[in-house]
């Protein structure tokens, strides 16, 4: 054995050959390998070149940016009017907020971003993170209501657009985050009564749409406070949202809780751990780190969702701009172009978002070897 | 081994430890207290917001109940399958809100899952532009909220599109409008009924036919052509019924009149924006879940496969699919309820389905609580009933494993 | 040093209608250090696992250290803290360090100060000979690495009995031997042992007594020498015969 590793040795390794590399080769193995490939690309470019000149002439070429609604009308919709959007971005994206106070809400956004981008970085995961957001969430509605040192006051329901949006996904997120934790842990536990409780929530709200959800907050929660009483509506909303994301938040958890071998648990148990030591330092970093994925899934539908509550009549990015268009006969027809605008910041915050989630499984996979 | 019965004793025993402890530490005791308090705490919550619920009701003169149900609804629908007009009854008004609600969910599931499968196929096709369109595709509709979406078409296909009177004619007697999509449709006649024997002999011909083909191979391994010889039976069967039946032809057309399109069958344009919206955005969820369903057959299965000599096709047939779909139905269920339950957000568009009709009765009743609570159960009974389906299937797969 | 630490009396267990501990009559004297082996499905990992109460035994009574294991918490807390142990797939935890490790139970359950945890945690590394690897991850480290760390988190509430589930199984055979070298050097400091193992020169070389287990009962116990030298049982020179015929 040692001999012949010996004589084996003895061959210096080689580089390997250069690959059969360069642009025809990639075209021949990607665009045109037989005829089914070829076809398929012929098709494909037939209908881009049918296509992509008109989408380009009538998004960009021929579009107008001015906020002119007499040029916008005269395009008679052969062209994008991004006018309209030049003209009511302020709206859009405040929604009623008093105009002259906007910068409140535009500080609040900035800060909120900011902390976001700070909490996606897994070295700033430590105790002062949720520290961190408690602080901003304070000094968000601080800022956003005002009636001291010469801010006015702003009530709730003048709050709009993407801070609202905004406002909703992360706090309904973080005040679901928790309450989720409890209820995965409860659907596994050998209590039958905690058990059956954690299934019969989970369950009965992954059955219903959300839409039924916040109708329930937006007529039956009044019904449920003592008479005289009326929550406001987004305290009413933000509840209905935290319980609707709760459970699918929970059914993310277990995931990764069933997911812990049995040993780990015999380990913390043999060791004396207490049920909730072992659950806290043993088990849940686990699991959760393990379903990071499904969680970021979790958050990216609750940024979508919160566009439901504009059926609610609250003002968020969606509500707000029926709010900036529906109104005004003049723009009312360049809804679609405002659709687009929306759409692509609803885009932008959902597509970093799974990308982040991609990124960070690669990440902590390369870090658990 | 024999020893083992002579020592065991029958059963366990029924108790667990026969010695004695202070009850209050023991963990069984503990797990009780437990369980109490959580039902305590939650007839608490409950008592107190039924409490409060009650009261605010008689404070407010809200009567309570479902008699109502009973009364005339007093408005209209602007779209059912069911006959329905205003001196109806609200349960009957429901129960058109539900046609209305599976009619999107049944179209939108059929073609999702067509339109997924083929975007998921396409996602992993060797050829780099169809590969990037797909993807392209998916990540643009499934990262925009679809009641955005929903909206959009809606507001496309009302506001783009020429008045009835101007209707668009794409294609000889398919109208479409502003007031939505008319289409010719067959008109009924005794004829069909042969047409329809037909067809179901034809089916019954290619059923016979598969059975003998797999017959034949188990005894003799020959393969019988089996896809084309069914087809061929199947359009023989229908065309041979529908000569017998004196070739019944009328075709109910739909006419460009002086303001208005007439005849022919009819869509609306909210039942279009809600199934189209809710197809473009699911079937890019589908398409992610086709595509790592195959994925996930792990590459060995292949490379044994193709070890075996067995053909491309056959691979794909006999190896690869069977255990995709393990991997692909379940979330795939999941995808189904999800559309279902979001074509509740056809309530935004004016759409006539569940939600439409309890909020349209809720706000002239003023019957919250009944209102939210029969839709909940509707949409609630949906998903229980899709979870046990797809548990059944699950466990019968789970079976076969072993 | 001949009190009774550990005893069981008419233990019975079942999983399911499957009767797996029979009758179990033993008695575990201080600083002894017994090698319990067996066929498969013997019940050997089972009853030393009733020891520490990670299962639950359903008749009989047993008690460690004066302490009756019954459905009491605080007893089951008591005795966790006074009983280490060391499982055949280690269970180390994967998303804390090996001092991490080490320190956990120290902190928690031990309610010790953080300093003064990692300095005993760093002494009971240094006697399984892998101090060095202290700031690494366990899946960073080779499988008897990772079982000679499991020991020494199992050592540092300084515990009064170890219990060893088939330590050596999971292992390639040229870790073995480390680990067993540590266990070896740990049966020397007068620690009541209790392991399950197939590794005979250890039994011989360590145990004070051997226990042959087979269905749910122990079915012969013995010094090693008279052990291996003349099973009395056939069902112990059947056994014996299969695992020391290679």
């Amino acid at each position: 054995m040692a001999a012949a590793n010996a004589m084996r040795s003895l061959i210096a390794a080689r580089p390997a050959p250069p690959r059969t590399a360069g642009s025809l080769s990639w075209l021949r193995r990607n665009l045109f390998a037989d005829w089914k490939n070829t076809l398929a690309t012929l098709l494909v470019v037939a209908v881009l070149v049918d296509w992509l000149p008109f989408v380009i002439e009538w998004g960009i070429v021929d579009a107008v940016l001015r906020p002119d609604n007499a040029a916008c009308r005269a395009l008679e919709h052969a062209a994008a009017c991004w006018g309209v959007i030049a003209e009511k971005y302020r709206l859009i994206l405040f929604g009623r907020f008093p105009f002259a106070e906007q910068w409140r809400p535009l500080v609040g956004m900035v800060m909120m971003v900011g902390l976001l981008a700070v909490s996606c970085l897994p070295r700033m995961w430590n105790r002062w993170l949720p520290v961190a957001w408690v602080v901003l969430f304070t000094c968000f509605f601080v800022l956003m209501r005002g009636g001291f040192a010469g801010l006015s006051f702003v009530e709730t329901a003048q709050w709009g657009g993407l801070p609202l949006t905004l406002l909703l996904s992360t706090l309904g997120l973080g005040a679901a985050f928790p309450l989720s934790i409890l209820i995965a842990l409860g659907r596994r536990s050998h209590l039958p009564a905690v058990r059956a409780f954690c299934i019969g929530y989970v369950e009965l709200i992954r059955g219903i749409p959300l839409i039924s959800v916040l109708f329930m907050a937006s007529f039956m929660f009044p019904l449920f406070m003592p008479p005289g009483k009326t929550p406001d509506v987004l305290l009413r909303v933000f509840v209905g949202i935290t319980l609707f994301a709760a459970a699918y938040l929970a059914e993310a958890i277990r995931g990764g809780l069933q997911a812990i071998p049995k040993g780990q648990f015999e380990a913390a148990d043999s060791l004396g751990l207490t049920y909730w030591q072992a659950q806290r330092k043993v088990v849940l970093p686990q699991a959760l780190r393990m379903v990071i994925p499904s969680i970021m899934n979790s958050f990216i539908s609750t940024f979508k969702d919160t566009s439901l509550v504009t059926i609610v009549s609250l003002y968020d990015l969606t509500g707000s701009l029926g709010l900036a268009l529906n109104g005004d006969a003049n723009w009312r027809q360049f809804y679609f172009e405002g659709y687009l605008f929306i759409g692509l910041i609803y885009w932008i915050g959902c597509f970093s978002m799974s990308r982040y989630s991609q990124w960070i499984e690669r990440r902590l996979a390369a870090d658990a070897v | 081994m024999a020893s083992t019965e002579q020592q065991s004793p029958a059963t366990p025993p029924a108790s667990t430890g026969g010695t004695k402890t202070s009850r209050w530490r023991s963990r069984a005791f503990r797990g009780l207290a437990y369980q109490v308090i959580l039902v305590v705490v939650v007839l608490l919550v409950g008592g107190y917001l039924a409490g409060n619920t009650l009261e605010n009701m008689r404070v407010r003169g809200i009567q309570s109940g479902f008699g109502f149900f009973l009364q005339p609804a007093g408005f209209g629908i602007g779209e059912s399958m069911i006959e329905y007009d205003s001196s109806e009854p609200y349960w009957k008004a429901f129960v058109v809100g539900l046609s209305n609600t599976l009619r999107v969910a049944v179209v939108g599931i059929v073609l999702t899952t067509l339109f997924g499968t083929l975007l998921g196929i396409g996602r992993l096709s060797r050829n780099f532009l169809l590969r990037t369109l797909c993807t392209a595709y998916v990540e643009l509709f499934r990262n925009v909220p679809v009641l955005l979406q929903l909206l959009m078409w809606y507001f496309v296909l009302t506001d783009w599109l020429p008045d009835m009177s101007a209707a668009l004619n794409p294609v000889t007697g398919f109208f479409l409008s502003k007031n939505g999509l008319s289409f010719p449709i067959p008109v009924w006649s005794a004829g069909h009924f042969a047409t329809l024997l037909g067809l179901g002999g034809g089916i019954a011909a290619a059923w016979w036919h598969a059975r003998r083909a797999r017959h034949a191979f188990e005894i003799s391994g020959a393969q019988w052509p089996v896809l084309w010889p069914a087809i061929g039976m199947l359009v023989a069967g229908t065309l041979i019924g529908w000569l017998v039946g004196g070739m019944p032809g009328a075709i109910d057309m739909p006419e460009r009149g002086e303001l208005n399109i007439s005849g022919g069958g009819a869509v609306t344009p909210e039942f279009i924006a809600v199934t189209m919206g809710l197809t473009i955005y699911t079937a890019a969820f589908v398409a992610e879940i086709v595509r790592s369903g195959i994925q996930a057959v792990p590459r060995g299965q292949s490379e044994a496969a193709n070890s075996l000599g067995l053909s491309r096709a056959q691979n794909l047939r006999l190896v690869l699919l069977p255990q995709a779909m393990r991997v692909i139905i379940p979330p795939v269920t999941n995808q189904y309820l999800n559309l279902t339950k979001n074509s509740s957000l056809a309530v935004a568009i004016g759409y006539p389905d569940l939600v439409s009709i309890s909020n349209t009765t809720l706000n002239q009743t003023g019957r919250a609580v009944e209102c939210i609570l029969v839709m909940m159960t509707v949409y609630l009974v949906l998903s229980l009933l899709t979870a046990a389906l797809t548990n059944w299937y699950n466990t019968r797969m789970a079976i076969k494993e072993r | 040093m001949s009190d009774v630490i550990i005893s069981f009396a008419k233990v019975n267990k079942w999983f399911g209608q499957f009767h797996v501990l029979r009758d179990i009559d033993l008695d575990v004297a201080r600083g002894e250090r017994i090698v319990i082996c067996g066929p498969s499905g013997s019940g050997k990992s089972t009853l030393i696992r009733c020891i520490n109460r990670l299962e639950e035994h359903q008749e009989g009574h047993l008690s460690v250290d004066g302490v009756e294991l019954t459905d009491d918490v605080k007893a089951i807390e008591k005795v966790r803290r006074e009983v280490g142990m060391v499982f055949q797939q280690f269970n180390l935890f994967p998303h804390l360090t090996v001092l991490e490790n080490l320190t956990l139970a120290p902190t928690w359950v031990g309610k010790m100060p953080k300093k003064e945890a990692e300095e005993r945690a760093m002494a009971q590394l240094e006697r399984v000979r892998i101090a060095e690897q202290a700031r690494k991850y366990p899946l960073q480290l080779s499988g008897g690495q990772q079982q000679r760390v499991a020991i020494a988190r199992s050592l540092c509430l300084t515990p009064k009995i170890m219990l060893f589930d088939e330590p050596t199984s999971a292992l390639d055979p040229e870790m073995i031997k480390e680990v067993l070298d540590v266990m070896i050097d740990l049966a020397g400091q007068g620690i009541t042992m209790l392991c399950v193992t197939h590794e005979m020169g250890f039994a011989r070389s360590v145990a004070d007594r051997v226990i042959f287990m087979d269905q749910g009962q122990i079915i012969e116990q013995n010094s090693p020498t008279e052990f291996f030298a003349n099973p009395r049982s056939d069902r112990t020179r059947d056994f014996l015969s299969k695992i020391l015929s290679h």
